[in-house]
C-alpha cells in the first residue's frame, strides 16, 4: 500500500479530473482529423489540392456540366446557386445550360436511370453530395487513375475503384494510360491483357502505368483540371460552407462576450457565498 | 416606475389567486436550497435541459421541410441544406445537439457514479434518469433512420434484426416493428412518428418526474453529505445550502455560455466531426441491395456494440464462470434459506440457457444488460459512504478501470472485427461487467475515510 | 418577487447588462429560424415567370396560363370590344384603376385598356371578392344579370361582374378590378408572365 500510492490514490483521483480536460482535446482532434469516408483496402490516396478561388471553381463547374451531367445528375444543386462562385444568371445560362432550361432549375441528368442501368450495369449515382461521402482525396485520385483495359465492357478500368462501370470520360485530356508490361517484357509496348486488372495480390508488384496516347493536356495541367473539378464537387456538396464559416466568426465573438459577462455576473453573486 | 411595479404586483396577485405561480417559483427556484459546493460535474443537468430545448426547437423547424417518405426523405434533407433559408444551420444544430446530448448525459451519469447520487433516498431520481437515458437511446435510434442514408438504413436493419435472435417470437417481432419484411417506407414513417412526438412527449414527462423527485429530496453534493442534517435553528434553511435562484441560475448561465461556445465551434467549423457526428456513408442514399463495407453504429452506441460483438461461443465459458462465481459469492453472503435456494435456481437456469440459447442471443442480452445494469446501482453500492472522496482504493481502482473499459470498448466499436480486437473487447467486457457485478462485495470491504459533517 | 433589500448598483447594472446581452443573443438566434419559414429556393423557382405562346390565339378568344398556382388569362380583344370600354366608365366602381394600384395595376397597365398592347388583356383570373374564378361572357347580348351586357366576365359565386379590361362593376360584392400581373412581351408571339422585364 505504501509503494503503490500512484495507482491507488493519485491515479483514481486524477482521472476524474483529467477526463473533462481530455474531452475538448479529443473533440478538437476528431474535428480536424477526417476519418476516411470509405475504407478501401490500402489504396494510397493523393491529397486533393485545396480550391477556394472562384475562377478555379468556375472552371470546375464548366468541366462538370460538360462532361458529368450527361450521365450523372446533381439533383440537389440549382443552377442559380452558382452565384456563390461569382457567376451571373446570364453567364450561367449562356455557358452552362440548354436554352429550354430555367436558371432556377436543378441539375437534372439527361440519362434516365433505367437507361443508365442498361448501359453501365448500374445507374450512375447522383453527384450532389459525392464529395461528402467519398471525400475529395478519393475523387481526385479516382479521376486520375483510369487505365485502358480491353477486358472491361467500357474498355476502361480504375485502380481506385476496380471494375468500375464508368468509362474514362476525360481521356481526351489525360491521354490513354496503359499498364506497363512486367520486367520480362514482351516486345513492344502492348497493353497487358486484363487478367491482372482489378486484382490486388498482397505480394504482387504494383501495376505501373504509362501514357500510350497523350491527351490534350500535360500531366500537370490535367491534374489542375481534375483539382478544379474536385474543388467544384466539394463546393457543390455543401454550397453554404462559406456562409457557415463567415457567420461563425460573429457567433463566436458574441459568445466570447457572453462568457465574459456571465462570468462577471456569476463572480459578483458568488461573493456572497462562503 | 413605481406605477409599473404596482401594476406588476397586482398582476402577480391576480395570477397567484388562480395558479401556483409564486409558490412554485419559491419551491423550485428562489427558496429551493441546493448545496453550495457544486463543482464542474454539476453543470450537465442544466446543460441537458438546454440541449433538449435545442433539439425540440430545431426539430420543429426541420419537420416543416422534411418529408418522411422513402423516395423523398434523402432529397428533402438536401433541400433543407440548400434551398431553405438557414436550413443548413438548423440541420447542423440538430445533428450536433444530438451528439452533445450523449456527451452531456454520459458526463451527467458519471457524476452520479462519482458522488453516489443514486444512493438512498435518491433511488427514484436515478431510476427516472435511467428511463430518460433509455428513451434518449431510442429517440436517437429512431431519428437516425430519418435521413435515409446508407448508415441510416443498414443500422436500422441490423439493430431490428437483433430482435430476430429472440427465441420463438423473434422474427414476428421484427416484422411487427418494421411494418414490413425489410426496413422500408412503412418503417420510416412510423419511426418518424416515434421520433417527432411519441418519445419527446415521454422524455418531457420523465424529465419533469426526474426534477420533481430531485426537489422532493434535495440535491446531493460532491461530499455526499446531507445538507438538510444541519439547518439554521431559526430559519430552518440548511446551513450549507444556497437558494438555487439566483446562485445556480447565474452559475448555470455561465456554464451554458461556455457550452454554447463548444457547440458553435462544432456547428460552424466542424459539423461532421471527422465523420463521427455526420457519417460519410450517410451521404449515400439508402440502397436496400448494397450494404456498405463497414457498418458501425453512431459513436455513442459503440461501447454496447463492442459488447454485443464480443459474445462468441468461446466467451460463453466466461459467462458460465461468471455465473458460478457470482452465485457462489451471493450464496455465501446471504443467510435466508429461500433466498439461497433462489440463487441456486437462477444460476441453474442461466447455465442451462447458456447452452440452450445461441451466443447471438446472449450477445443481444449482454448488450441490453450493459445499459440496464445501471438501474441496479443504488443496491449494488454497499459502501457506508456516498462520495468517491471518502471511498477507498478498491472503488477508485474499479471505477478507473471501468472508465477505461468504456472508452476502449467505444473505440473498438468504431473498428472492424479482428481476432486481436475481439480478444481485447472480451477482456474489457468482463471488466465492464465486473465493476457492477462485484460491487456489493468490494464496496463493503473497502477502507473508507471519515465523512465530514459539513461541506468542504 | 424581490423584497426591498438594497442591491449594490454595480450588481444591478451587471444583471441588466447580461440580461440585455442574453436577450439580444436570443432575438438574433431567432432570426434564422423565422427566415427559414420564408419561401425556399424551390418555392421561388416554382414561382418563376412563365412563358405563354399567343401565336394561335384568335381575336375574341381567351387562353389560360398557370403562374404561381393561379390562372392567368390572356384575352385577344377585338376592336369592337376595345371601343366599348370607355362607354362603361359610369357603371364601374373604379374605371381609372386608382384603387390599390401597387398590387393590382402595374405602371404599364395604368391606362384605359389596362394593358401593354390594347389587343391583349392579361389579368389574373381570380375574383377580387372571395377568390372564385369568373366565367367568360364575351358576347354582347342581354344577360339575366344585365340586359345591356356588352361583354366581360361573370363570377358565378356571388354575381360580381368585370368588363373586358377586368374592371369591376358598381354595386357588386367584389371591391376591386382584376389584378394585372407583371408581364412583358418577349416577341409578338410570346408573353412572359411574372416578370415585367425580360432577363436575357
Amino acid at each position: 500500500m505504501k509503494n503503490d500510492t500512484f495507482i491507488r490514490r493519485f491515479l483514481p483521483e486524477l482521472l476524474p479530473k483529467l477526463l473533462p480536460a481530455l474531452m475538448p482535446v479529443l473533440l478538437v482532434a476528431a474535428t480536424f482529423s477526417p476519418v476516411p469516408a470509405l475504407a478501401e483496402d490500402e489504396i494510397v490516396l493523393d491529397k486533393a489540392p485545396a480550391r477556394t478561388d472562384p475562377a478555379e471553381l468556375q472552371a470546375g463547374a464548366r468541366t462538370f456540366v460538360n462532361y458529368c451531367l450527361t450521365c450523372h445528375g446533381a439533383s440537389a444543386m440549382r443552377y442559380n446557386r452558382l452565384h456563390d462562385i461569382g457567376l451571373t444568371d446570364a453567364q450561367i445560362k449562356d455557358n452552362l445550360m440548354f436554352p429550354t432550361e430555367k436558371v432556377g432549375d436543378t441539375m437534372k441528368v439527361a440519362l434516365s436511370s433505367a437507361d443508365g442501368k442498361k448501359f453501365f450495369g448500374t445507374a450512375p449515382p447522383d453527384l450532389s453530395v459525392i464529395a461528402r461521402s467519398r471525400g475529395p482525396d478519393w475523387l481526385y485520385t479516382y479521376l486520375r487513375s483510369f487505365y485502358r483495359d480491353p477486358a472491361r465492357p467500357t474498355g476502361w478500368n480504375n485502380t481506385v475503384f476496380p471494375n468500375v462501370g464508368m468509362p474514362h470520360v476525360l481521356y481526351e485530356f489525360q491521354g490513354e494510360r496503359v499498364v506497363k508490361p512486367a520486367a520480362p517484357a514482351a516486345a513492344g509496348g502492348e497493353a497487358k491483357e486484363g487478367e491482372h486488372a482489378g486484382e490486388h495480390e498482397s505480394e504482387a508488384p504494383k501495376m505501373q502505368f504509362e501514357i500510350a496516347k497523350p491527351g490534350k493536356l500535360s500531366t500537370v495541367d490535367y491534374d489542375i483540371m481534375v483539382a478544379d473539378l474536385v474543388g467544384y464537387l466539394v463546393y457543390m456538396g455543401e454550397p453554404a460552407a462559406e456562409q457557415r464559416k463567415h457567420l461563425g466568426y460573429f457567433v463566436l465573438f458574441a459568445l466570447f462576450l457572453l462568457i465574459a459577462l456571465t462570468y462577471a455576473l456569476k463572480s459578483e453573486f458568488w461573493k456572497d457565498v462562503h | 416606475m413605481s406605477q409599473i411595479r404596482t401594476g406588476l404586483t397586482a398582476a402577480q396577485k391576480w395570477v397567484d389567486a388562480r395558479f401556483p405561480f409564486t409558490s412554485q417559483w419559491k419551491a423550485h427556484l428562489s427558496e429551493y436550497y441546493a448545496p453550495k459546493n457544486f463543482n464542474f460535474w454539476y453543470f450537465f443537468g442544466g446543460l441537458l435541459l438546454l440541449v433538449l430545448v435545442n433539439q425540440i426547437v430545431t426539430g420543429i423547424f426541420l419537420t416543416m421541410h422534411y418529408k418522411p417518405d422513402a423516395t423523398l426523405a434523402f432529397a428533402s434533407v438536401e433541400y433543407i441544406m440548400r434551398d431553405v433559408p438557414f436550413g443548413w444551420l438548423i440541420r447542423y444544430m440538430h445533428s450536433t445537439g444530438a451528439s452533445l446530448f450523449f456527451v452531456c448525459i454520459y458526463l451527467h451519469m458519471f457524476r452520479g457514479l462519482l458522488y453516489g447520487s443514486y444512493r438512498k433516498p435518491r433511488e427514484l431520481i436515478w431510476i427516472f434518469g435511467m428511463l430518460i437515458f433509455l428513451s434518449l437511446m431510442g429517440e436517437a435510434f429512431f431519428g437516425y433512420l430519418l435521413p435515409w442514408g446508407q448508415m441510416s438504413y443498414w443500422g436500422a436493419q441490423v439493430i431490428i434484426n437483433l430482435f430476430n435472435a429472440l427465441p420463438i417470437i423473434g422474427p414476428d417481432l421484427s416484422t411487427w416493428i418494421r411494418g414490413d419484411f425489410v426496413v422500408s417506407d412503412a418503417t420510416l414513417n412510423r419511426f418518424f412518428a416515434f421520433h417527432v412526438i411519441a418519445i419527446p412527449l415521454a422524455l418531457l414527462g420523465l424529465v419533469a418526474a426526474h426534477i420533481l423527485a430531485l426537489h422532493e429530496v434535495g440535491s446531493s453534493n460532491p461530499d455526499g453529505i446531507e445538507i438538510k442534517a444541519h439547518k439554521d435553528p431559526v430559519t430552518h434553511i440548511p446551513l450549507d445550502g444556497i437558494p438555487f435562484h439566483p446562485y445556480y441560475t447565474v452559475k448555470d448561465s455561465f456554464g451554458a455560455a461556455v457550452f454554447l461556445l463548444v457547440f458553435a465551434v462544432i456547428v460552424f467549423y466542424g459539423p461532421e466531426m471527422g465523420g463521427y457526428f455526420l457519417e460519410a456513408n450517410n451521404f449515400i442514399p439508402a440502397d436496400s441491395l448494397k450494404t456498405p463495407p463497414e457498418i458501425a453504429p453512431v459513436w455513442y452506441f459503440t461501447p454496447y456494440y463492442s459488447i454485443l460483438r464480443s459474445v462468441t461461443s468461446n466467451f460463453m465459458w466466461i459467462i458460465r464462470l461468471g455465473v458460478l462465481l457470482l452465485a457462489g459469492l451471493t450464496f455465501l453472503s446471504v443467510r435466508i434459506t429461500w433466498v439461497r435456494l433462489g440463487v441456486i435456481a437462477v444460476a441453474a437456469v442461466l447455465l442451462i440457457l447458456s447452452w440452450a440459447l445461441d451466443p447471438k442471443v446472449w450477445g443481444v442480452g449482454m448488450m441490453g444488460m450493459s445499459t440496464m445494469i445501471f438501474f441496479l446501482m443504488p443496491w449494488l453500492d454497499q459502501s457506508p459512504v456516498k462520495s468517491i472522496r471518502y471511498k477507498g482504493p478498491l472503488f477508485k481502482t474499479a471505477l478507473t478501470v471501468w472508465v477505461i473499459a468504456f472508452l476502449v470498448l467505444g473505440y473498438l466499436g468504431t473498428k472492424g472485427v479482428s481476432d486481436v480486437r475481439t480478444l481485447v473487447a472480451q477482456v474489457f467486457t468482463m471488466l465492464y461487467f465486473a465493476f457492477f457485478l462485484f460491487m456489493p462485495w468490494y464496496t463493503k470491504m473497502d477502507k473508507t475515510k471519515p465523512v465530514p459533517e459539513r461541506t468542504t | 418577487m424581490s423584497d426591498e433589500k438594497k442591491m449594490k448598483p454595480g450588481r444591478r447594472n451587471l444583471i441588466v447588462l447580461t440580461a440585455a446581452a442574453g436577450g439580444a443573443a436570443g432575438v438574433v438566434t431567432a432570426l434564422p429560424f423565422a427566415a427559414s419559414m420564408l419561401p425556399s429556393e424551390r418555392a421561388k423557382a416554382a414561382g418563376a415567370p412563365v412563358e405563354a405562346d399567343i401565336s394561335k390565339l384568335q381575336p375574341g378568344e381567351k387562353m389560360t396560363v398557370e403562374w404561381r398556382g393561379q390562372p392567368v388569362w390572356i384575352v385577344r380583344r377585338t376592336p369592337e370590344m376595345l371601343a366599348e370600354l370607355p362607354k362603361l366608365d359610369d357603371q364601374l366602381a373604379d374605371p381609372k384603376s386608382l384603387r390599390n394600384q401597387d398590387t393590382l395595376t402595374p405602371p404599364f397597365a395604368r391606362n384605359e385598356d389596362r394593358s401593354i398592347k390594347p389587343e391583349y388583356l392579361v389579368v389574373v383570373g381570380i375574383c377580387t371578392h372571395l377568390g372564385c374564378s369568373p366565367s367568360d361572357k364575351f358576347v354582347a347580348e342581354p344577360e339575366p344579370f344585365d340586359p345591356n351586357w356588352q361583354g366581360g366576365f361573370y363570377c358565378p359565386c356571388h354575381g360580381s361582374l368585370f368588363d373586358l379590361a377586368g374592371r369591376v362593376f358598381k354595386n357588386k360584392p367584389a371591391p376591386d378590378n382584376l389584378r394585372v400581373p407583371p408581364y412583358t412581351f418577349l416577341s409578338d408571339t410570346r408573353i412572359l408572365i411574372g416578370a415585367d422585364k425580360a432577363e436575357a
